[in-house]
């Protein structure tokens, strides 16, 4: 170690080249990947994959004649369920609208939990729109959203016949979508 | 990504609410006030761009906020409320990522850097002083050379 | 027509750059003079077309040309014309105009005040910046034109951020560039270096001001920058750890480095390889940012609208340019004789330990900024890193480095002692300490603080003896020690002032560290106690902006039942565009700001309107951005040193083989 050879010297002259060959080779990756859609600095998996949704129970929309539902009512429903937090105000919401209401048509169990909504600008939302919802929950507070991770409206989670989360969209799900969602959901 | 990005503005945009935050979520007694902010900063708001949750607009930073200050006030410590973030927003959430496999090479960097650079030194100058080239006073031309660069300007 | 002639510019300005990045070094490879003669004219020529370029846009936008798709996007007939024009670069199109017009401009000055410099390396050095011009005019003809028309024109444009409609910000950019591009320079006195396989004190003495341009405009710009994110984005805080400013102190770290490290080359011709290296890395850094802002990448507030073909075409750009330059570098440094030996402890080791920290603290932001990419994209993994780690990772670095510091300029070239110098600064020491123990038992700061404000006074104190010293205080007559300070070199004396700015930063740093706020909510007449201050609202009015409607709150702000200052913090609603912004309300003292924020406003508990404030009382806030002007002051006054100024005529014989 008292002396380093020629051709060690060598080497650590080439340390800037090859790191930045390899980042460049990094920087490349992830420029396809945005292009592709693969890389996504900014979709981040939710911590609830693989684990039980939170416990929660919450109360009806007022007015919307809906039944409310809890964390209970999402195992041993013998199918996927669609969990889909929206509020009226949420522009998004309504151009993933168009979708929620094919699934619905398909028989797919949707929930919804309507989030910092007033009941009644969220039953004319339903008026206008149409109903998806088999169940509605508020989330007038805004506290369910959190234990469960929610980032904003509209944000949906396909719950397994096993009662786990097996899937989470945070933004609207578009018709781009819907062939993967409805293999998640069969 | 533009689209996307389109999206998280509306989301952004909606409700709107408060600007600043509201007198309510700060707790009455400053000691404890004082750790709800320390563990605020320690969360990243989820929705916008590189700024913690005591630094946000945005509607879901407030109400992490509140949760804070809700936990801390029921008598949770600062790992516990951080813990109970955690566990619902992964780690994303965290500001200072946690040291696990994941993080090992960046919590090393600044002692694999230190290091890294005084072992390259000692082994420059060991090869150096194999060479052995010259001895380390200044000689009168090196003297003379130094005062002609740092001296006061010849009149 | 202005447009087609702006855009017809630049495409001669590429012809041109294509001819300047060939013919000199061509020239100078084939020894043929008449050829290297060639950079400057070319050089010259360059930024005339590239000026034309420029002002051509700034024409567009002075006269909202909205058959200019460019100005439709980023401006509107209602802004300020100050605005308005700064609207030209405060885009992504524009911005690299911008860009390209300062390296013009350095590449002009490299031909104009490079008549002392060795003609091959001058022709190096001009093709090199001409291939820099290529690459990005290139880049801006290919996917940025900022000349592209729309039509039928609309009516107006639609407007620019009105976050960046501030005097602040459209002056940060041009700033910033002059740093960036500043190191182009000094990147491309690396690459001829390393192709004609010699570096000499001469070299040292080139690169030195041109890195010291570029560090003192890169100061001036991270400096308004933070004081902009201080004032308008209302916070409170001044520097957020956010990538893009992480961008930009990447390269302004590797600068500080490079900037001593050229000391060294020119006094004492040692650490060639490594100032080589450090020039390549600044410039490298400095582009690694323009790529992160604009490719897409990273998300940041500041983070121009992006394109990932736009990145792609930066990544092969700036493949070409380091990747090249570092393979150059391994090829053709081992041909540079390592010189100049040293003692360990020395002036020369002094400024070894400030470069492995100011490396280590660069390399520390660097990863930290990168790692979530690179882990997402390698693990798939999200996580963030924050300003938590950020703080925690460096300050461990930072610290020994301000402590040395001081002692660094003081001690001797080749070998020194240690002793002597640390007698030297007893006094500092003494005084640092003092500061300290007052500071936590008078003043009641926490340790941290306390420790920012001796560290503070250690260095302003250690810039202080390090001028004295060499004075000669001490060994002979005050009066003739100050006649003898006058005389000393300004580059002794813009050393020691930019040493005392860092200290003045560290202060205002130190005293952020005990800056407080209050969040209340108040109705018209009522007032709170915060900071040794009675704060009342007056009241909340409408008010009509030029291009903006505002709601305005006026505070007056007494002590023991007498006005001290009257504050005005608004809210803005620009209805083009349909964006609000804060504008905050700070009335400093020099020595610490009061500032103020207005919040929502709404219906209190017993029914009348109040509004939401959130005062801050920011102590000693003023000297982090003093402390910077300082720094960058220091930087200017060894520029205009004679003997740093003018190249080392000493070249010329060196390179016939005569003695230096």
């Amino acid at each position: 170690m008292s002396t380093m050879s020629p051709s060690r010297r060598r080497v650590l002259l080439y340390a800037p080249l090859a790191v930045a060959g390899a980042a460049g080779l990094g920087f490349w990756a992830m420029l396809r990947g945005l292009q592709d859609g693969s890389f996504n600095p900014r979709g981040v998996p939710s911590a609830l994959i693989g684990r039980a949704p939170p416990d929660f129970a919450l109360p009806e929309v007022e007015g919307a004649n809906l039944p409310a539902f809890a964390a209970g009512d999402l195992r041993g429903t013998g199918r996927p369920v669609l969990v889909n937090f929206w509020a009226s105000w949420c522009v998004p919401c309504i151009i993933e609208h168009p979708q929620l209401m094919a699934l619905h048509r398909e028989g797919v169990p949707v929930l919804g939990v309507n989030y910092k909504d007033r009941p009644a600008d969220a039953r004319s939302f339903l008026q206008r729109h149409g109903n998806p919802f088999a169940r509605l929950g508020a989330d007038q507070p805004g506290r369910v959203a959190i234990e469960w991770g929610v980032y904003g409206v509209p944000e949906s989670y396909v719950i397994g016949r096993d009662g786990l989360v097996k899937w989470r969209w945070a933004g609207p799900i578009t018709a781009e979508m819907m062939p993967e969602l409805r293999r998640l959901l069969a | 990504m533009t689209r996307l990005l389109l999206l998280l503005a509306l989301l952004l945009a909606a409700p709107a609410h408060a600007q600043i935050g509201d007198t309510t979520y700060r707790l009455e007694d400053p000691a404890l006030e004082a750790r709800a902010r320390a563990v605020g900063r320690e969360l990243r708001c989820l929705v916008c761009q590189n700024q913690s949750i005591e630094d946000s607009d945005a509607s879901l930073a407030r109400d992490l906020r509140i949760l804070v200050r809700e936990q801390i006030a029921a008598g949770a410590s600062d790992e516990e409320t951080l813990r109970f973030v955690h566990q619902r927003y992964g780690d994303f959430v965290l500001l200072r990522p946690p040291v696990g496999i994941h993080t090992v090479l960046l919590w090393a960097t600044p002692v694999l850097f230190l290091g890294g650079g005084l072992i390259a030194i000692v082994l420059t100058r060991r090869r150096r002083a194999a060479t052995g080239i010259g001895d380390t006073e200044l000689s009168a031309e090196e003297k003379a050379r130094l005062a002609r660069l740092e001296g006061p300007p010849p009149p | 027509m202005i447009p087609e002639l702006g855009h017809f510019a630049l495409i001669l300005a590429l012809m041109v750059a294509l001819s300047q990045s060939i013919l000199p070094l061509w020239g100078a490879q084939t020894r043929d003079a008449r050829l290297m003669e060639s950079g400057p004219p070319l050089a010259l020529a360059q930024m005339v077309a590239v000026a034309a370029g420029f002002a051509s846009l700034l024409w567009a936008f002075a006269t909202n040309d909205t058959t200019v798709s460019n100005v439709v996007a980023n401006s509107h007939s209602a802004k300020p014309m100050i605005f308005k024009l700064s609207g030209a670069w405060g885009n992504h199109e524009g911005s690299m105009v911008l860009w390209v017009l300062v390296l013009a401009l350095c590449s002009a000055a490299v031909a104009a005040f490079g008549r002392d410099l060795p003609s091959a390396l001058r022709a190096r050095v001009l093709s090199v910046l001409g291939m820099i011009s290529v690459g990005f005019l290139s880049f801006i003809l290919a996917t940025s034109n900022p000349f592209d028309r729309v039509w039928p024109p609309p009516l107006d444009g639609q407007g620019l951020n009105p976050l960046l409609q501030d005097i602040g910000l459209a002056m940060h950019p041009p700033l910033l560039y002059l740093g960036y591009v500043g190191y182009a320079v000094t990147f491309a006195f690396a690459v001829a270096a390393l192709i004609e396989g010699r570096v000499d004190a001469a070299w040292g003495r080139w690169v030195r001001p041109w890195s010291l341009a570029a560090w003192s405009f890169l100061t001036l710009g991270i400096g308004l920058g933070s004081w902009w994110a201080y004032y308008e984005l209302g916070w409170g805080g001044y520097w957020f750890w956010d990538p893009v400013e992480n961008a930009s102190l990447l390269p302004w770290l590797a600068g500080a480095a490079l900037l001593h490290s050229a000391i060294v080359v020119e006094k004492r011709e040692a650490l060639k390889i490594w100032t080589v290296l450090l020039a390549l890395l600044a410039f490298a850094l400095s582009l690694l940012g323009t790529f992160l802002v604009r490719s897409g990448v990273l998300n940041s507030v500041h983070a121009f609208a992006s394109d990932p073909a736009r990145g792609v075409f930066i990544l092969v750009l700036l493949g070409i340019y380091i990747a090249g330059a570092f393979a150059l570098f391994a090829f053709r440094a081992p041909a540079m004789a390592p010189q100049g030996v040293f003692a360990p402890v020395s002036r020369e080791g002094g400024i070894v330990l400030n470069n492995l920290l100011l490396c280590s603290i660069c390399a520390v932001v660097l990863v930290g900024t990168l790692y979530p990419l690179f882990l997402d994209l390698l693990a798939g993994r999200m996580i963030s890193v924050g300003p938590p780690f950020f703080n925690l990772a460096t300050l461990p670095l930072a610290l020994p480095l301000v402590m040395a510091m001081a002692a660094g300029p003081l001690l001797a070239w080749k070998r020194a002692a240690l002793w002597p110098v640390l007698q030297r600064l007893w006094w500092a020491a003494s005084l640092a300490l003092l500061v300290f123990l007052l500071a936590m038992f008078l003043g009641g700061a926490p340790v941290m603080p306390a420790l920012g404000f001796a560290i503070g006074m250690w260095l302003i104190a250690g810039a202080a003896t390090d001028i004295l010293d060499r004075a000669g205080l001490g060994r002979t007559g005050i009066g003739n020690a100050l006649r003898r300070a006058r005389g000393l070199p300004r580059a002794a004396w813009g050393a020691a002032i930019a040493h005392a700015g860092v200290g003045v930063t560290v202060l205002g740093m130190a005293g952020m560290g005990m800056a407080t706020d209050k969040l209340v909510a108040l109705t018209p007449g009522a007032s709170t106690e915060f900071a040794g201050y009675e704060w009342r609202l007056d009241g909340v009015r409408d008010f009509q902006g030029p291009n903006y409607t505002a709601r305005r709150a006026t505070i007056t702000v007494l002590r023991d039942g007498r006005v001290v200052q009257v504050m005005e913090p608004s809210k803005r609603f620009f209805p083009i565009g349909r964006t609000t912004t804060t504008e905050t309300a700070i009335r400093t003292n020099g020595l610490r700001d009061l500032y103020a924020v207005l919040g929502e406003e709404r219906d209190g508990p017993d029914g009348r309107r109040e509004a939401v404030l959130r005062l801050h009382n920011n102590p000693l806030a003023p000297l982090l951005w003093i402390g910077s002007l300082i720094m960058a002051l220091g930087g200017g006054l060894s520029l205009t040193d004679r003997r740093v100024r003018v190249a080392a005529p000493a070249r010329r014989g060196a390179a016939q083989g005569a003695p230096a």
